[in-house]
């Protein structure tokens, strides 16, 4: 784990470090609360929390634009919360209902928000690689200047496709970060009986692609990693990887002990580095915001969660005939 | 000792080339691996070179001589000195004379190229007095490619070769030069990558055409195509899918053996949310082709090497196309219904010939689509003729026709008057030995003995 030393560094502003501990106080309690719903057995299925992981996706949606695309595989909630779309929208995909995203028909794993440029929610592990560079591709095909964040975990990061994609993702200049979640185990395997180098940000240098590692617990070193490697996309010099380093709490899906490591590990991390902690330290010390002002925002965040749990129990079934409807689209 | 120059087999479905250019003269004394013509071929201009040392005595072939066949002499090799014998063949004589005899010691144990093809009977899928060219298919499926991209910015190529080298089967011929790099894009050898990349583009909205040097390869990218591109409109309730054909020869060509020679129809036709085409005739090439650069969802398009040289009436309009799931009647008959898609066509058409004579009539259909497939035209065909040969060169479990049959078992039973017989490729590896190959492919006296057979003949 890289050293804690980009958050003094960061000229983020007191508004900006509360919206950051919002937005990831949002993705924690919507996993707590879907922990909870999966346990009732109102959501079924693979169900991947997010939890320990949340600086990710914030700190890189901080350094987003509008317009910008992002891709990730089944462990999706957190990306989905952070750029924007309703909870309600997917805790009810979640419970399988037709107020979802997908209507019901794709789950936990499989969501996507054609607004807020989120494509995916992919259930095969690196299959959303080169998709994400084809997302690059057909943006640097329009030249609307825009770039694509396309996420994978350590364990992805050992599929061939992935290097096919840096492959041409550098030949052909594409607007494409590469985020690599590397939160240390693939499913039950440890990173180091899975993956022959210790540090996969370098897997770019053979084909030309720069990259570095970055502190994952720490939202403000995320971003700040995150705007280089936009504006490294965005000045036409082709792909970036970043390999944030992370951890997450909970098991692979909710069906898994996590037998693999030991419960100290993991009490180390919740105690020492933990990324909403952070920064709520970080607002408090800096008097930028009272102890009761952190607390309304907990109610806010609660209520939401709660709403969005309200609206996927209640949000009926899909209808019988949605068995057959969006197989095909029709011509224009 | 004279040496007869034989016109060489330069690529494996190759029957017939022409002899571009010569390089050397007569007179000229040439060495072995000297360059002494340049050969056209259905795919490339090949530089051909010499094996014996010599002198060249006598060229029987001129340049610029089209539709040279496989192993006719092309010229006359001579020791130094030695006068050319009078019973070499001459110039004149040569290309005609060899073309005949040249097409029984043909390899690939196909029909060959320039049989006369039957007319259309029933569909008609362009207007009468409409005026037709003779077109291959390759050409068919290039315009078919160039007009959508004249017409659509968004519709753009890629795949190994199809740009720089203008295609390994020269389909995409001339589009480079159109339509510029940006638009015509030569992939490294990654079809996994490559399919993903493109399933991308189309989400992000583009309409990639992605060529598969052959259908073999793409098995690599089953998964960007059944698990991204397929599933993709239905797990995200509509909101987003795939635009996009994946294109390029599927099936048997010829001794290229097992792991280049398969028929993936009833693969793809399994997936919902694919659509499938196998065009057989020219015209069908192009007109689908073009429906599927239009259509909103991902289409698997299978072309065949052997039929990329055919020639078809191909119509001359400003915008044909064909509607999927459409079948064509190539031939009304009343005994039997030969039901078939792609290069199967060849083998049902011309058992329907031989059955003719035998005073046996065949209707003929085209199935043209596999997803989805024309059942009303199937099922009108059997209630009339009460028998049904279903013909394709895929393996034989779970094929094509085991679905037809099925089909037809349910909603036909009582119409049927014989079980309903398919005829497949055998149940085993393509083999690479001529003789063997030609067993595992089906054959037309296949078809015609199981009209016999159903018809109780």
């Amino acid at each position: 784990m890289a050293a804690r030393k980009a958050a003094k560094a960061s000229n983020v502003s007191a508004t900006e470090l509360t919206q950051y501990y919002r937005d990831m106080l949002l993705i924690r309690r919507f996993e707590e609360k879907a922990g909870q719903l999966y346990g009732m057995g109102l959501i079924g299925g693979f169900c991947h929390l997010y939890i320990g992981q949340e600086a990710v996706v914030v700190g890189l949606e901080a350094a987003a634009d509008e317009g910008d695309k992002r891709i990730t595989s089944y462990r999706d909630h957190g990306h989905m919360l952070a750029c924007g779309m309703d909870p309600n929208g997917v805790m009810a995909e979640l419970t399988g209902r037709i107020g979802g995203y997908s209507k019901g028909k794709g789950g936990s794993m499989h969501m996507f928000s054609a607004e807020k440029h989120f494509y995916g929610g992919h259930g095969i592990v690196g299959a959303q690689v080169p998709i994400g560079a084809g997302l690059a591709f057909a943006d640097k095909y329009k030249a609307n200047g825009r770039v694509t964040f396309t996420y994978f975990g350590d364990g992805a990061a050992n599929q061939g496709q992935v290097y096919e994609t840096f492959n041409m993702a550098a030949l052909w200049d594409l607007p494409v970060v590469f985020v690599i979640e590397n939160n240390q185990y693939a499913m039950g395997t440890a990173m180091k009986r899975s993956t022959s180098t210790p540090d996969i940000y370098t897997r770019g240098e053979a084909f030309g692609i720069p990259g570095e590692a970055v502190d994952g617990m720490d939202v403000m070193a995320v971003k700040a990693a995150g705007e280089k490697a936009v504006a490294h996309c965005r000045a036409g010099k082709g792909p970036y990887i970043l390999e944030v380093k992370t951890y997450r709490y909970r098991g692979h899906s909710m069906s898994d002990p996590a037998k693999y490591r030991t419960r100290e590990e993991v009490q180390k991390m919740r105690e020492e580095r933990d990324p909403i902690d952070h920064v709520r330290d970080l607002l408090l010390t800096g008097k930028h915001a009272s102890e009761d002002d952190l607390k309304a925002i907990d109610k806010e965040i609660k209520a939401i969660v709660n709403a969005s749990a309200d609206f996927a129990r209640e949000s009926p079934e899909p209808p019988l005939d949605e068995l057959y409807t969006d197989i095909y689209a029709e011509a224009n | 000792m004279a040496t007869e120059i034989l016109m060489p087999a330069l690529s494996p479905t190759m029957e017939e080339g022409t002899l571009a250019k010569w390089l050397v003269k007569e007179g000229d004394a040439v060495n072995s691996g000297d360059i002494l013509a340049e050969i056209e071929t259905d795919k490339a201009t090949m530089e051909f070179e010499a094996v014996d040392e010599g002198v060249l005595g006598r060229i029987l072939v001129p340049e610029g001589t089209q539709s040279v066949m496989v192993n006719t002499p092309i010229a006359v090799l001579v020791e130094e000195g030695e006068a050319v014998p009078d019973n070499a063949p001459t110039s004149a004589a040569a290309p005609a004379a060899q073309s005949a005899a040249a097409v029984e010691v043909a390899p690939s144990g196909h029909a060959e190229q320039d049989a006369p093809l039957p007319a259309l009977r029933l569909t008609q899928d362009w207007p009468q007095d409409t005026p037709v060219t003779q077109q291959t298919v390759r050409e068919a499926l290039r315009d078919a490619m160039a007009e959508e991209m004249r017409a659509d910015e968004e519709v753009f190529l890629m795949g190994e070769e199809v740009a720089e080298y203008q295609g390994a089967y020269k389909i995409s011929q001339g589009l480079l030069d159109e339509f510029g790099a940006r638009r015509v894009i030569d992939t490294p050898i990654t079809e996994h990558g490559f399919a993903g990349v493109a399933v991308g583009a189309a989400f992000g909205g583009l309409k990639p055409i992605v060529e598969f040097m052959t259908f073999n390869f793409a098995m690599q990218a089953m998964d960007q195509i059944v698990n991204s591109a397929a599933k993709t409109l239905y797990m995200s309730g509509g909101q987003m899918g795939a635009p996009m054909v994946f294109r390029g020869p599927n099936g048997a060509a010829a001794r290229v053996a097992a792991q280049h020679s398969q028929d993936y129809a009833a693969w793809y036709a399994h997936i919902p949310g694919l659509k499938v085409a196998m065009p057989y005739s020219a015209s069908d090439a192009k007109g689908l082709l073009k429906s599927a650069i239009r259509d909103p969802n991902p289409v698997i398009f299978l072309e065949n090497e052997i039929l990329y040289g055919r020639s078809f009436d191909v119509p001359q309009m400003d915008d044909f196309t064909i509607p999927f799931g459409k079948a064509r009647i190539w031939r009304e008959g009343s005994d039997v219904t030969l039901v078939s898609f792609g290069i199967g066509m060849t083998y049902a058409l011309e058992a329907a010939d031989k059955l003719a004579d035998d005073g046996i009539s065949a209707e003929v259909i085209d199935l043209r689509t596999l997803r989805p497939i024309d059942y009303d035209t199937l099922l009108a065909s059997v209630q009339k003729t009460n028998r049904c040969v279903t013909i394709e060169e895929g393996f034989p479990v779970a094929s094509i026709g085991n679905h037809l049959s099925a089909y037809l078992m349910q909603n036909a039973f009582d119409w049927l008057d014989a079980p309903v017989i398919n005829l497949t490729g055998k149940d085993v590896p393509m083999p690479y030995a001529a003789n063997l190959e030609k067993l595992a492919l089906v054959t037309t006296q296949e078809v015609v003995a199981a009209v016999q057979k159903v018809t109780y003949k």
